[in-house]
């Protein structure tokens, strides 16, 4: 037993809070031009000690990478006002500016930090708002209509980048009346080459920051997916010169094994509920979708072709599996009902589509798609079952859905390296995240956290 | 470029093949299974059981990939040689294992691959298989388009990471 313990000490190095030097940085590369007009005034700070994050930037940033939001530069704002009561509308509105964000940050005490801030609509003031707010218990109690959020809390010095985020989520729901995703992670497979542990796998916040090393390893590591209650990942290892399915706890480190059979072990994916996993198992000789329950272990053989059958994605409520298969030739899109096993074509376009997940409200299903040999991330209304080809980028695989839906991230080739880029629902705002080092694929986003 | 190829997996395959055609099955059981008197024999030849077997396997590993065409898993007749040589290598050492592993190149799906890979390396203890070698020495791994032999999104880098390679 111990002798195992060492054994895999030595073949893997477990590590919970390491850099990994990756630091993904987002270059927009198109899409701003369409996106509403903004503002986010710098906060304006009371007290002694300015803390050295700044939350007018991160909220900017937040917004501008969901594609639907241009924030203004500071260099051409009117003013800075710090609430409501402060804004000159009319300015503004000559900016063009719909909406803004103001706020202050005052120091209550070591390391605490009073954070307030309001979301102001810049036409409804202009229009003949202009009362003043109250703020009670940390809500905004008046019936202002053009204050559509205020609220005010109390923070510790490591907490400004989250409280950020957390302010980008009211902003970008109040503004667009869904709910943002700036406090989710990706998890992804960073790959250096030259280093003696080539593989990680590694957390990071949505925007690159934050970065969690969960795993190195000498060999390949593949398809991190995440449990629904985003406290754990299923990921592919093969440390023991074989594949396998692994289950590891992202707060605490720890690993278990999940399937270990002869051949594939592959392509793990949670059922919404959490208590299954679909996967891929070759052990009867070929790639074929299966269903296991995690805590008895049973399986549940859902296809069964000669022909390769692979990425399994579960449909919202849980009742169905899409998945690849060659089956007709070059791999297309199905569907297996999972209680029936009915299994039926769901695309015809392209020479082949790969890698289907639904988004999250059911209506469409996101793919890589490859027409006349080009590799790129496409959705399908699956009503109307109309394609659309959101990217033009090269090689473009592993797509992963915000769980907002707003966004999708997906690996893909710039210059001579995999990078991680970010393409826009309905495909009009695109941004790449290279790596400062080495290689980044497989990305899967969390869930809502 | 295919002409090239295929000389040189003749010059590699054909001192293979010989080692291959001196370790006769009965030979190698001798040798396997000898003790005290067949010592001697062994060292007035010049060669252990060890020595000769060491050779084998470096002369395989010399020639041990097999490379495919795009999407493909079919065995080309330009490497029937070298899995010959391979293959009667594993008939007359039985207790000996090979590892066969799948790779495709970086285009398609990681997942995709992965199941391309095995049917690659599938293709491959098949063709054994059919020569004679028995299934319990063979397994198959596939690493899909994770171990790239070759760095690179050019053809030339692609066809050199469609490939099964025999490890021993």
């Amino acid at each position: 037993m111990l002798k195992l313990i060492g054994k895999a000490l030595a073949a893997f190095a477990l590590v919970i809070s390491a850099q990994s030097y990756a630091s993904l940085e987002i270059v927009i590369t198109d899409g701003v031009d369409s996106a509403r007009p903004v503002a986010i005034v710098p906060f304006k700070f009371e007290g002694n000690t300015l803390p050295n994050q700044r939350i007018a930037d991160i909220v900017s940033a937040d917004l501008m990478r969901s594609g639907k939001f241009n924030p203004i530069a500071v260099t051409r704002m009117p003013q800075q006002p710090a609430n409501n009561k402060e804004i000159d509308y009319q300015r503004w509105m000559k900016q063009g500016v719909e909406a803004v964000v103001t706020g202050s940050i005052r120091e209550v005490g070591v390391n605490r930090y009073a954070v307030r801030f309001e979301l102001v609509d810049v036409f409804k003031g202009a229009a003949g708002g202009g009362s003043s707010s109250a703020i009670i218990g940390g809500q905004l109690t008046t019936g202002l209509t053009h204050v559509l959020d205020a609220r005010e809390t109390t923070i510790s010095g490591d907490q400004f980048r989250q409280y950020a985020h957390r302010i980008s989520d009211i902003v970008y729901e109040k503004l667009t009346g869904e709910r943002g995703a700036f406090l989710t992670k990706i998890a992804y497979v960073l790959v250096r080459d030259k280093a003696d542990f080539r593989y990680q796998l590694v957390v990071a916040d949505y925007d690159g920051e934050n970065e969690q090393v969960l795993l190195r390893a000498k060999e390949p590591l593949m398809s991190p997916a995440w449990s629904p209650d985003g406290t754990k990942l299923a990921y592919v290892t093969f440390e023991k010169r074989q594949s396998q399915i692994y289950i590891q706890d992202i707060y605490t480190g720890r690993r278990s094994i999940l399937t270990s059979f002869k051949g594939i072990n592959g392509a793990p994916k949670w059922s919404p509920d959490g208590r299954k996993m679909a996967m891929v198992l070759s052990k009867d000789g070929n790639a074929e979708v299966y269903v296991m329950d995690i805590a008895t272990k049973a399986l549940t053989k859902l296809t069964n072709h000669r022909r390769i059958d692979t990425e399994p994605s579960w449909s919202p409520d849980g009742s169905k599996i899409i998945f690849s298969s060659e089956r007709g030739g070059n791999p297309q899109i199905y569907s297996v009902n999972v209680a029936t096993g009915v299994t039926e074509r769901v695309t015809f376009e392209g020479d082949m589509n790969l890698a289907a997940s639904y988004t999250p409200d059911g209506r469409g299903i996101v793919m890589v798609n490859r027409t006349n040999g080009q590799y790129n991330i496409a959705r399908m209304d699956v009503e109307s079952r109309y394609m659309q080809v959101l990217t033009r980028t090269y090689l473009d695989e592993s797509p992963s859905i915000a769980p907002n839906g707003s966004m999708i991230i997906y690996s893909t080739l710039y210059g001579s390296s995999q990078v991680l880029a970010l393409v826009s629902m309905d495909g009009r705002f695109k941004a790449r995240l290279p790596a400062a080092n080495g290689r980044v694929k497989s990305p899967a986003w969390s869930p809502f956290l | 470029m295919n002409l090239n190829k295929v000389l040189k997996g003749l010059l590699v395959a054909v001192p293979v093949l010989t080692l291959a055609a001196c370790s006769s099955t009965d030979e190698v059981a001798a040798t396997d299974a000898n003790t005290g008197a067949n010592t001697n024999q062994v060292v007035e030849q010049g060669l252990s059981a060890e020595e000769l077997l060491r050779q084998q396997l470096e002369a395989l590993r010399q020639d041990n990939t097999i490379y495919f065409d795009f999407d493909q898993s079919a065995i080309r007749s330009e490497f029937a040689s070298v899995l010959e040589a391979h293959a009667a290598f594993l008939r007359a050492r039985t207790n000996i294992t090979v590892t066969v592993e799948g790779h495709t190149d970086a285009r398609g799906t990681p997942e995709y691959n992965i199941a391309l890979g095995e049917r690659r390396g599938q293709a491959v203890t098949q063709y054994l298989a059919n020569l004679g070698v028995a299934a319990g020495q063979m397994s198959v791994v596939s690493y899909g388009e994770e171990k790239p032999a070759v760095e690179g999104n050019d053809e030339s880098a692609f066809s050199k990471n469609r490939r099964a390679v025999l490890v021993y």
